[in-house]
């Protein structure tokens, strides 16, 4: 998948030891906001939808969506933590759907991060160099889906641009042929 | 996307080619689909991560190229629509070894219509079939490229890539 960011940045997209907060050390990027439990949460047995019972208070509604996740992590040692969906106050859904390679860069200024959740803050304080959400999931250890609702608050609250992948409409998304040139030209010169 | 058989090689070829480790994401599978996926014999579990490696390689000052290993197990379509939309193509790694792994990528993106190309692993550098044996078992149209790779070398990686792009780009110019 190419993304093509399609507003101006200046930022350097290597990764490198300036990147500093971006190593991905689960330790790093534990859950200080939230308490942490011993165990993992009893599994729930087979029945009524977990959507009927949300556990945490749900900020807005949303419509359950049969292939959304579900707020329960997969109970395997070692990941003692909340319910990711408690972080998006029991939301699956983002407001608008984001491409996993869609790219996210922080515009707030570190004094408008004061007050923000800590997942919040831990997006911005990695998207000052460009990543995608992908990557955001992978290096604050965020299921997918978490990721993206919260990187679409942050959006809406003015606090980071997003770069959706650029695609022809009218082919169902797919790269354009300008593209897809570039592409293969980049490709060529590795 | 890089797709193919569990085992087949499809997080070691985005690690030959990535500028970065591969990273990985999970998402965590719906308990909607329980009645789909035979969970009995894990228990009380009833939910599954699904995890995804994927690489990214910096092309141009503003272009990244994002490789997505598809999840493993091939029955969790969900990822894979979500990956399909905006990708330039796939990847089918195939062991020639055990041709069938390949059978549900290859009808998934013949379906979805997303050019790919197969790319023949050969492990420990053999390659016991030729291209075109290969063509004729999986029933592959003449459009398709088949190429011999080995996804531990950057090179093979970087190469089978191109044919990929060379081939959408084909595709969307026909």
């Amino acid at each position: 998948m190419a993304t093509p960011p399609g507003g101006s940045h200046s930022g350097n997209w290597s990764y490198g030891p300036a990147q500093g907060q971006g190593d991905g050390s689960a330790n790093q990027y534990g859950y200080p906001s939230v308490p942490r439990h011993r165990q993992p949460y009893p599994p729930q047995g087979p029945g009524p939808s977990p959507y009927d019972q949300p556990r945490a208070p749900r900020i807005q509604p949303v419509q359950p969506q049969r292939r959304a996740p579900e707020p329960t992590p997969a109970g395997g040692a070692g990941n003692p933590l909340v319910r990711p969906y408690a972080m998006t106050g029991g939301r699956t859904r983002p407001r608008y759907q984001l491409a996993i390679e869609a790219l996210v860069h922080t515009t707030a200024q570190p004094h408008q991060m004061q007050g923000q959740l800590p997942e919040h803050q831990r997006i911005c304080q990695l998207c000052r160099e460009i990543k995608s959400v992908a990557e955001i999931s992978a290096l604050l250890t965020i299921p997918l889906g978490v990721a993206r609702i919260l990187v679409a608050d942050l959006a809406e609250a003015g606090l980071v641009a997003i770069h959706q992948p650029g695609g022809d409409e009218n082919a169902g998304g797919q790269p354009d042929v300008t593209l897809l040139e570039r592409v293969l030209s980049g490709l060529r010169k590795l | 996307m890089v797709a193919g058989g569990f085992g087949v090689g499809k997080t070691t070829f985005v690690g030959a080619v990535s500028e970065i480790n591969p990273l990985r994401t999970e998402a965590v599978m719906t308990s909607a689909s329980a009645g789909i996926d035979d969970l009995t014999h894990t228990g009380d579990k009833t939910t599954t991560t699904v995890a995804m490696d994927f690489g990214r390689i910096t092309l141009d000052q503003d272009l990244i190229l994002y490789l997505f290993g598809t999840p493993g197990q091939d029955r969790f379509w969900f990822m894979w629509d979500d990956l399909v939309r905006g990708a330039i193509g796939a990847i089918v790694l195939v062991d020639t070894r055990r041709l069938a792994d390949c059978f549900p990528a290859v009808d998934y993106f013949e379906n979805s219509g997303l050019p790919f190309v197969i790319a023949l692993n050969g492990f420990d550098g053999n390659q016991p079939y030729s291209p075109d044996e290969v063509r004729e078992a999986l029933q592959i149209g003449p459009d398709t490229p088949i190429i011999t790779t080995d996804a531990r070398h950057r090179a093979d990686a970087k190469s089978a890539l191109i044919t990929l792009v060379e081939h959408a780009l084909m595709a969307r110019l026909r």
